[in-house]
């Protein structure tokens, strides 16, 4: 049996230390590894969006990253974007506005929605509508969630 | 029957504090923060992973499993084949179950288990699969029904005779499962008094539910058979007694929990994994959990029917539609159990018609088998019965709109299966969308617009549930239906209205199935006002109850007590001069001496009120590719009365999205091999963000007088007339009405082609 890997990585400003194997995506080891459950698998295959989490600052679909290549990564998951007790403006408003049905998307969006607001803090519909298109939302049909993002990116922008 | 079922206290005069606001979710802050637990975010100490050996023939004899090596593999704790099933006759509804979820005789789609293996890791048991061995004779398969219906066709079940056939045929192997026809007047007589007739085929393709959740489970089996189940659920008791029947346990020892579910739309109402889960926990005497991967999702559950149908339909040069007929052939994959029944029963419910002809067909052949959807197979009928209606209006020079008015059915309508319609909603449905911004504002140049209605029966059903009041005031609500997208927040919302307290001192919380009696599946719109009518009548139960209470603290007559906004009070001052005693007052100075004060109600709820709506839409087809845009789109619908306004918005705009998606892009694609070539979110292309634009809508209420706040059920309608709407505005753009879904570019380009051949292609 081939040995697994050690291997170190900061999640969410937290130093973890873990053990994989070869073929374990980052999204296998934040999940079953870290127990960090917040991001989701739809399909393992980076169609879905739902695992997105940061990756030294970039947007990244941790389904398509092998744990391996993760060595002294920064990663941002949904466990932290909540400063305690005070939410991320995002996460307010897709409550506010109803920007989540089921909610099983809505970590991967919300992550991914921030990354949008951090390189364009004013965007367009359309804009929102293209920087979100690899995340599937099976149950609102986009339009709450387009709303919250415009909302917050609003309220972000003290406008 | 309980008396808020004849009695349910609607008054239309009533001012709502809480119904009608949309307050926060209770349950979204863990589902923002990452926090909730859908199924597969379960773990437990010790827990092995299963995973699913699959067959890659569409239809074969399975002669032999040898599990030898697989069992030995180090790590292996455990491997389940047929042979740890009870056997139970096929034919049978716990024999298809049975089945469907391990092959016995024979596999009958690709993506079928054969079997199931659970180890110390998931790669180990990923190896262990590699050294099951299972010996196949392949068979001729069948993907299409009408394939399958043909006299040659390979026979998928020797014992398949057609229900509702009769004479010689009645007698033949087949794989028509079901004749049904449905039938009122005489729709031969009717067409001789058409002065319009208009006829034409339609076929559409199965599509997948296509929630963003894979299907995930952890059965505990105890070495004395207790079993523990954790999945995501849209009917946990549905899942208890046919899991009981299929593996012979009792309901006593099986107590399952839903978690979270992460979309369902019908699709998680049948089990996959969690038979197997629980045989691989009793064998390996650990937690063991199973998760599909999404291609296991798209090969193995779902899909929706795919149908061909052929409608036709006459009216009169006034717009009186005369009569109606209509074929149609619905897929269920290997087994029975489509709902194609629904069909019949609803394509035509919305207009006033004499004379309706229906024949249906189930047909078996060699894909998964069907499950549940939305609206269960009924916009695949409307999708050709809207074109039909829009084709007669344009045909006699009639709005579109105005025809469907002229023959609206109202309150009184007595419908083709048989029920009289309290009163309805549809008139007032069409005269809101003729007033809507959208319709009346011109269509854009270059566009084309379109418009369908839809109908759903709406659902009531068996439904139980708790209401507790705790010593400080606030309430806990414990429901046993499943929570699609936030009706756990409509029912804190309808108790706190009926209490008259702020809706946070109420929480809700999802049931085991140890902790109420049995709850029907949630679907068919069925859940915000079957458990709604059980949270009302509880909560009425509790105020009795506090009433009695405040009657004896103050020694007076217990009708000397009302309770009005979250307090008792003295009837009037002859009663004498109390202060008013809160719902805290009376919980914490009671409920250590005379016990605490809850209220529970179980019924078979009857009374739901049936939903419709109507959809506009814009399109832009490019003429060079084929490609269709929606440029705008409105969902009008009525609600009764929308508990809470964000969350109806949220079905309507859902459910039109889904059904965008199965009207340009969804589809599933066979090979001659009988082999799914698109089984992921890549080839199988569900609407993203970009595809789509806002989708806005108009609630209509009209309240369903049987229900004590008017609700009616809002999740089925929106689906229904999506592909037929989106249908009607391409064919305005091109000249030609698509009858095929999806409408992908490559098809409507080829109409493009015909209608400018034909002269019909609109020049803008
Ligand atoms: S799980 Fe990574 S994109 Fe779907
Ligand atoms: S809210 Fe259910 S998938 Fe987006």
């Amino acid at each position: 049996m081939s040995k697994k890997h050690h291997l170190a990585m900061n999640v969410n400003g937290d130093d973890y230390e873990f053990l994989c194997e070869t073929h374990q995506s980052l999204l296998d080891v934040l999940r079953d590894e870290l127990m960090l459950t917040g991001t989701k698998e739809g399909c393992a295959t980076g169609d879905c969006g739902a695992c997105s989490v940061t990756l030294d600052g970039r947007l990244a679909c941790s389904c398509l990253v092998l744990a391996v290549e993760c060595e002294g990564a920064k990663i941002g998951t949904i466990e932290g974007m909540a400063r305690g007790d005070v939410l991320h403006p995002l996460q307010r408003n897709f409550l506010e506005l109803n920007g989540l049905q089921c909610g099983i998307c809505t970590p991967g969006i919300l992550i991914a929605a921030r990354s949008l607001l951090e390189r364009n803090p004013d965007p367009s519909e359309t804009e929102i509508r293209y920087w979100l298109a690899g995340n599937l939302c099976r149950c609102t049909g986009y339009d709450k969630i387009i709303r919250s993002v415009q909302a917050a990116a609003k309220e972000m922008r003290g406008a | 029957m309980s008396a808020i079922l004849e009695k349910p206290g609607f008054n239309p005069d009533r001012k709502y504090k809480i119904i009608g606001t949309s307050p926060v979710k209770h349950d979204g802050f863990d589902k923002v923060t990452g926090r909730a637990k859908f199924a597969a975010d379960f773990f437990l100490p010790g827990m092995l992973i299963g995973k699913f050996l699959r067959s890659p023939h569409p239809h074969a004899f399975v002669r032999k499993i040898d599990v030898s090596r697989a069992e030995k593999l180090a790590g292996v704790k455990a491997v389940v084949t047929r042979d740890d099933f009870p056997e139970l006759k096929p034919g049978t509804g716990g024999g298809d179950m049975s089945r469907i979820a391990m092959a016995r005789e024979k596999v009958y789609w690709e993506g079928h288990p054969v079997a199931a293996v659970a180890a110390v890791s998931e790669t180990i048991a990923r190896k262990a699969l590699k050294l099951i061995k299972v010996d196949y004779e392949v068979l001729p398969h069948v993907i299409d029904p009408v394939a399958a219906m043909a006299p040659n066709a390979p026979i998928l079940h020797d014992y398949l005779r057609t229900k509702g056939v009769k004479g010689p045929d009645a007698e033949k192997k087949t794989n028509v499962v079901e004749r049904l026809e449905l039938s009122v007047g005489d729709a031969e007589e009717g067409f001789k008094e058409a002065d319009v007739v208009v006829e034409h085929t339609y076929d559409t393709k199965p599509m997948h539910q296509g929630y963003i959740e894979p299907q995930s489970s952890v059965a505990n089996v105890s070495e004395d058979g207790q079993v523990e189940l954790w999945c995501c659920t849209q009917a946990p008791w549905v899942y208890r007694d046919r899991l009981t029947e299929i593996l012979k346990l009792d309901s006593a020892k099986i107590r399952i929990q839903q978690s979270e579910l992460g979309g369902g739309f019908g699709g998680k109402t049948t089990f996959y994994t969690e038979p197997v889960a629980i045989l691989l926990s009793k064998k390996a005497k650990a937690p063991v959990k199973m998760t599909l991967t999404r291609v296991e999702v798209m090969k193995a559950t779902g899909p929706v029917s795919g149908t061909q149908t052929r409608t036709k339909m006459g009216c009169k040069k006034d717009g009186t539609i005369v009569a109606a007929d209509s074929e149609l052939i619905f897929q269920t994959g290997p087994y029975t159990g489509s709902a194609f029944t629904n069909a019949p029963q609803a394509m035509f419910t919305r207009y006033e018609l004499k004379n309706v002809k229906t024949v249906s067909y189930e047909v078996v052949s060699n894909r998964p088998k069907v499950s549940s959807f939305r609206a269960p197979c009924v916009p695949q009928a409307v999708f050709g019965v809207e074109d039909v209606v829009s084709e007669l209006a344009k045909k006699i020079g009639m709005d579109p709109i105005d025809f469907r008015l002229k023959n609206a059915i109202k309150e009184g309508h007595k419908t083709i299966y048989g029920e009289t319609f309290t009163k309805i909603g549809f008139i007032e449905t069409l005269e809101a969308a003729k007033a809507c911004d959208h319709y009346k504002s011109p269509v854009p140049k270059g566009q084309g617009r379109g418009v369908a209605c839809g109908f759903w029966f709406n659902r009531g059903g068996e439904t139980t549930g708790t209401v507790n009041l705790a010593p400080d005031g606030t309430v806990n609500i414990i429901l046993g239906t499943a929570d699609v997208a936030g009706s756990r927040m409509s029912m804190s919302m309808m108790a706190a209205e009926e209490f008259g307290i702020p809706v946070d001192r109420v929480r809700s919380i999802l049931a085991d199935t140890h902790s109420l009696g049995y709850n029907r599946v949630t679907a068919g719109s069925r859940t915000t006002f079957s458990s709604g009518m059980i949270v009302v009548d509880a909560t009425r139960k509790i105020i009795a109850e506090l009433t009695r209470r405040a009657a004896k603290i103050w020694g007076v007559p217990e009708d000397g007590v009302i309770f009005e906004d979250g307090h008792c009070r003295p009837a009037s001052s002859n009663v004498g001069n109390f202060e008013p005693l809160s719902m805290k007052d009376i919980a914490s100075k009671t409920t250590y001496t005379m016990g605490a004060i809850s209220g529970h109600s179980e019924m078979n709820v009857t009374g739901a009120g049936p939903g419709f709506g109507l959809h506009i839409v814009d399109v832009k087809v490019d003429r060079e590719t084929g490609l269709t845009q929606i440029m705008r789109y409105t969902v009008v619908e009525d609600a009764g009365k929308a508990i809470s306004p964000m969350q109806v918005e949220g079905q309507y705009q859902g459910g039109a999205v889904q059904g965008i998606g199965w009207a340009l892009n969804e589809e599933y694609i066979y090979g001659a091999d009988g082999k799914l070539q698109n089984a992921g979110f890549l080839d199988y292309r569900m609407p993203v963000a970009s595809d789509v634009p806002m989708i806005d809508t108009v609630i209509v209420e009209v309240p369903n007088p049987k229900h004590p706040f008017g609700l009616r059920g809002v999740g089925e309608v929106p689906v229904t007339p999506t592909m037929a709407a989106v249908g009607n505005a391409i064919g305005e753009c091109i000249g030609i009405r698509p009858r095929s879904l999806p409408m992908t570019p490559p098809k409507v380009l080829k109409l493009i082609e015909e209608a400018e051949a034909k002269g019909l292609l609109p020049k803008h």
